[in-house]
């Protein structure tokens, strides 16, 4: 299987490189002749160094490997180039192959002739060509390249976890009970998140509250968690191992070393106001609050903008009747710095405005109901003590139809699956059919019921005798058309199966709506150095083998910002980043690529033009020498600063200017003795 | 006085003359210097660009053409009838979208001695540039009888908020400009749920039983939210469910009055001008009971069922979510 082709002469003596072409099984060799880029490279690049060229099945497999390392002990290789996947996938592996054989691992170089060839191209012979341009420009690249040594950093035990809902608990918990400290900020008053508004949770039906609050208790309690509510996240400084993050603690207006969280101060607040985060609109708090009973921790917040007292200078009800004294008005806003390691965001998402489908008429019709409306409306300590009334507070419904799919699979809105609507409206349709025996409609798309024990769920709600109907609803109304649709609201619907128009009166509407990122998702991907998608939710580093880990080393995500997910699915996101930071910080220090930009302090200007540009903070500039300075230790290498500097001062080990000019040289085939043989790309 | 190149439409010379009547009424107070595009002929109207498009298009490019032409500094042509919004609307943007259309189009306007580059101006609808243009404040400031004790059920049809290539209006099913224009005018303005659905177009001609159907929806849930007219500003609904009511009603034996008038009708009304160079009594369905409703007298708001839009304030039951855009000057036209 293996071809071996040795060069006779080799005209370097200094660098005896060897070329190793991958056939990635067909993945490659479908579209590229990688046995001739292999006897190419021996044949006309043996003046440039190539000693030796092999092609092979799976280079990335141990023997794939161990043919390299071999070749390295006995040809004496001082320089590899690998032709396979993308440097985003095995530049690692062949790195550490090289180190095995004790070649610095720097000293290898990866080229893509797999996304950058044979996945993008169908002629065979354009593709073998760019393929061999390709593996020319990695020889002439590698010829530069310096042997170097990674820099280790310590990392500090201390880990940020960014958001208190059920995966941010979970993130927190596992690293506390490790025994490392842990500072869990949330920027509501209370942790729970969206969870803690839920009655029931799919498909058992467990308490949502039973299941969660002992585990906000724990965290909360937790001697190695400092929990951070009612707090934001102002800034991010450092790099992995050594963050130095800026923390707002909003005043709270209470000295929680004195609230007992008796309540009395609720009780006496005249100040009654919508409350559109718990209550998602549909209960109302006062105006010093704990979002619900069991919130953790138990000390109340006020509410300076709706607060009597701090807009009309009178009132302070709550001050004179405080058992404690724990009242304070002139409580500030703190600003905190915490010095952590790794950093798990677990920032939730934000349920899609269903105002913007306006012809299902949320906001204009008083009996359509949001998802989250229905969860506090059949919730036991929801505003109508889990009785599922209509908008008058009073009237049971007797018909109720369910819309799935609602802002999601939708090219008008998102295009995206929220995963969890399919089995919330189940639920529903399940709880409205227990609590009031109405009559219930589930308007579907697709039924999307995988996981554990879903579609068991599905059967069973099926034989409840909801009534499913298969279609995407045109409109709800209440323009009556009929007899008997008079004071209802009508659903109209294709019924796909049956093939025709239907009009349904119904008495309440639940919309089963999408899950969307958060509003400010962007800002906060920005704040923490990460990336998102098109659609905002944030970019794990692979997306099936690196789900939690992000782009940027030492920050992690897990939950609802990395995609609409359910609550298991965000408690085993939220376990998994704990465990990567756990393993880093068992590790007590890391390795940072050695790919750094330095300045050549003679050719500098002091023009300051990279100055602003590092996204990562690691320039300074000397007033007294007017130069400017990289710190190597906050230096990613991304090298924007390279390309800005005006006077090339700047070069970065690993892309340098000569690699990057001699790499293109070799990519137009400069190299080859006679140019003009050059194989037409 | 703004300019803008006015392309009034067959219409507007023929079945909505009161439409015509009353913007010109209206022009003055309103601030709006309408020059008509010379020489303009028919914008394919709904059949048209459905039997071929160049010839289509070239037909109303030529409108195109000959706006830009007289342009003179003016960058908006205004259309009041919306058939012909639509039609110059698209043509522009698909010549835009289509480098091959746009050279054929040019071809043939090059026959006439014409030619039009797309984008260069702007289509625009008439209630568009009221609201955005000239403003509701400005609206209001003219206000000299308000239509106190008027319910209205406004009604816009499908082709001015749909498909909205400029992305002027608030949204494609349930718009509110309309509303907000007469809340501005002192109406009592209905929520009315069928605001953007079909009037039955030329089925009258083509199936009228089809036809008779629509139109019964629209009358039926105006007269279910007790409106004492609908206002439209499209010549084609207007003309259905006017001229077809009566026949409709025979179809269906039923019963049902509603007449159904032009916005600016209503504008030239509240700006205290006389009814009758405001084209009333040309509507077929008699408007004028619902008109003694306003006359110098304003009379007694009768008991009446509530508008649905349910306020938030409301101690009683669960609160409702506030609208999705707060609009400012809808708030103060509640008052």
């Amino acid at each position: 299987m293996t071809d071996e082709l040795i060069s006779q002469t080799p005209a370097d003596p200094q660098e005896r490189i060897g070329v190793y072409v991958c056939h990635c099984g067909t993945n490659i060799a479908g579209v590229v002749d990688v046995v001739d880029v292999a006897q190419w490279a021996v044949g006309r690049l043996k003046h440039r160094g190539v000693v030796i060229a092999r092609d092979y099945k799976f280079m990335c497999s141990s023997l794939g490997q161990e043919l390299i390392e071999k070749d390295i002990k006995e040809l004496g290789l001082t320089r590899v180039v690998v032709a396979a996947c993308s440097p985003h996938l095995h530049e690692q592996t062949f790195r550490t192959a090289c180190q095995r054989a004790g070649l610095n691992p720097y000293l290898c170089e990866l080229v893509s002739i797999r996304e950058q060839v044979s996945w993008v191209h169908t002629d065979r012979v354009a593709a073998t060509g760019k393929a061999k341009a390709v593996v020319s420009g990695g020889v002439e690249r590698v010829l530069h390249h310096q042997p170097l040594e990674p820099l280790h950093v310590p990392i500090h035990p201390a880990t940020l976890v960014v958001g208190g809902g059920i995966a941010g608990i979970q993130a927190a918990l596992e690293i506390a009970d490790a025994g490392y400290p842990v500072y869990l900020v949330e920027r509501e008053p209370s942790i729970g998140g969206h969870m803690a508004q839920f009655d029931k949770t799919f498909p058992t039906l467990d308490c949502a509250a039973c299941i969660l609050t002992p585990r906000m208790v724990s965290v909360g309690t937790h001697p190695n968690v400092t929990p951070l509510t009612w707090s934001e996240v102002t800034k991010v400084d450092g790099y992995v191992g050594n963050f130095t993050v800026t923390i707002k603690k909003k005043a709270r207006y209470v000295k929680t070393e004195l609230c007992t969280g008796c309540g009395i101060c609720q009780e006496k607040c005249p100040k009654k106001v919508i409350d559109d985060i718990y209550e998602a609109g549909l209960g109302y708090r006062k105006a010093v609050y704990t979002p619900f009973p069991q919130a953790v921790p138990k000390y109340p917040v006020i509410d300076r903008p709706n607060c009597t007292y701090f807009q009309k200078g009178t009132c302070r009800a709550c001050e004179k009747f405080c058992p404690t004294g724990a009242i304070d008005f002139t409580q500030k806003d703190e600003t905190i710095t915490v010095p952590v390691g790794n950093i798990i965001l677990a920032t939730g998402y934000d349920i899609f405005d269903a105002r913007r489908v306006s012809q299902y008429g949320y906001g204009r019709l008083a009996n359509v109901f949001t998802s989250l409306e229905f969860e506090r409306l059949s919730n036991a300590a929801g505003p109508t003590n889990g009785n599922i009334f209509l908008r008058d507070g009073k009237t049971m419904p007797k018909t109720v139809g369910v819309i799935h799919c609602v802002g999601s699979r939708d090219r008008n809105f998102n295009n995206y699956c929220s995963v969890i609507c399919c089995m919330q409206s189940l639920k529903f349709a399940h709880l409205v059919k227990e609590r009031t025996g109405a009559t219930v409609y589930n308007f579907y798309i697709d039924m999307r019921t995988a996981f554990k024990a879903y579609d068991e769920f599905y059967q069973r709600v099926l034989e409840e005798g909801t009534l499913f109907v298969r279609g995407k609803v045109a409109e709800v109304t209440d323009a009556v058309r009929l007899p008997g649709e008079e004071d209802k609201l009508i659903i109209q619907v294709e019924d796909t199966l049956v093939g025709k128009q239907r009009r349904i009166p119904v008495d309440m509407v639940i919309l089963s709506v999408g899950l969307e990122p958060r509003r400010d998702a962007k800002a906060v991907a920005q704040l923490f150095g990460i990336s998102c998608s098109a659609d905002g939710w944030y970019i794990e580093k692979h997306p099936k083998l690196d789900p939690v880990a992000t782009m940027t080393e030492g920050i992690f995500i897990a939950g609802c910002n990395q995609g609409p997910k359910d609550i298991p699915s965000s408690v085993v996101q939220g376990a998994a980043a704990a465990a990567r930071v756990l393993g880093r910080i068992q590790q007590k220090e890391i390795a940072l690529e050695p790919f750094r930009a330095s300045v050549d302090e003679d050719k500098c200007s002091g023009c300051r033009i990279c100055n602003n540009l590092c996204p990562f903070n690691a320039i300074t500039f000397h007033e007294d020498r007017m130069v400017t300075e990289i710190n190597p230790a906050l230096c990613q290498g991304c090298g924007t600063c390279v390309a800005a500097c005006p006077a090339g001062a700047i070069s970065g080990t690993g892309f340098s200017n000569e690699q990057v000019l001699a790499q293109i040289e070799g990519l137009l085939m400069l190299n080859l003795e006679t140019a003009s043989e050059a194989v037409p790309v | 006085m703004t300019r803008y190149l006015y392309y009034p439409g067959c219409s507007m010379e023929s079945n909505a003359k009161a439409y015509h009547e009353s913007l010109l009424a209206v022009c003055e107070p309103l601030g709006l210097d309408l020059e008509e595009i010379r020489d303009w002929n028919c914008c394919g109207a709904t059949e048209y660009v459905g039997i071929s498009l160049t010839p289509a298009y070239a037909l109303i490019g030529r409108n195109l053409a000959l706006a830009a032409q007289q342009a003179n500094g003016a960058r908006t042509v205004l259309a009041p009838c919306s058939a012909c919004y639509l039609n110059l609307a698209k043509a522009d943007h698909y010549m835009q979208e289509s480098p091959r259309l746009n050279e054929r189009v040019n071809i043939a306007l090059a026959a006439g001695g014409l030619q039009y580059r797309p984008g260069s101006l702007q289509i625009r609808h008439l209630l568009d540039v009221i609201i955005h243009d000239i403003g509701l404040e400005a609206v209001k400031s003219n206000v000299v009888r308000p239509l106190k004790g008027l319910r209205v059920a406004p009604y816009l049809g499908c082709m001015v908020p749909r498909p909205d290539y400029e992305k002027r209006w608030s949204d494609h099913e349930h718009p509110n400009e309309l509303d907000r224009l007469l809340k501005a005018l002192g109406a009592e303005v209905i929520d009315f749920p069928l605001k953007t659905h079909c009037c039955g177009g030329h089925m009258t001609h083509i199936g009228p039983s089809t036809a008779f159907e629509l139109i019964r929806r629209l009358v039926q849930a105006a007269d279910h939210y007790k409106a004492d007219m609908m206002v439209t500003l499209c010549p084609m609904c207007q003309m259905n469910i006017d001229g077809f009511q009566a026949e409709m009603n025979r179809h269906f034996h039923t019963n049902y009055h509603m007449p159904i008038i032009f916005f600016t009708q209503l504008i030239g009304l509240a700006f205290g001008k006389d009814p009758n160079v405001l084209g009333f009594g040309r509507e077929l369905t008699d408007a004028r009971a619902a008109l003694s409703k306003i006359g110098f007298q304003v009379p007694e708001v009768v008991e009446r069922a509530e508008t649905r839009a349910a306020r938030r304030s409301k101690k009683e039951g669960l609160p409702m979510p506030p609208p999705l855009q707060r609009v400012p000057e809808d708030e103060e036209a509640d008052k």
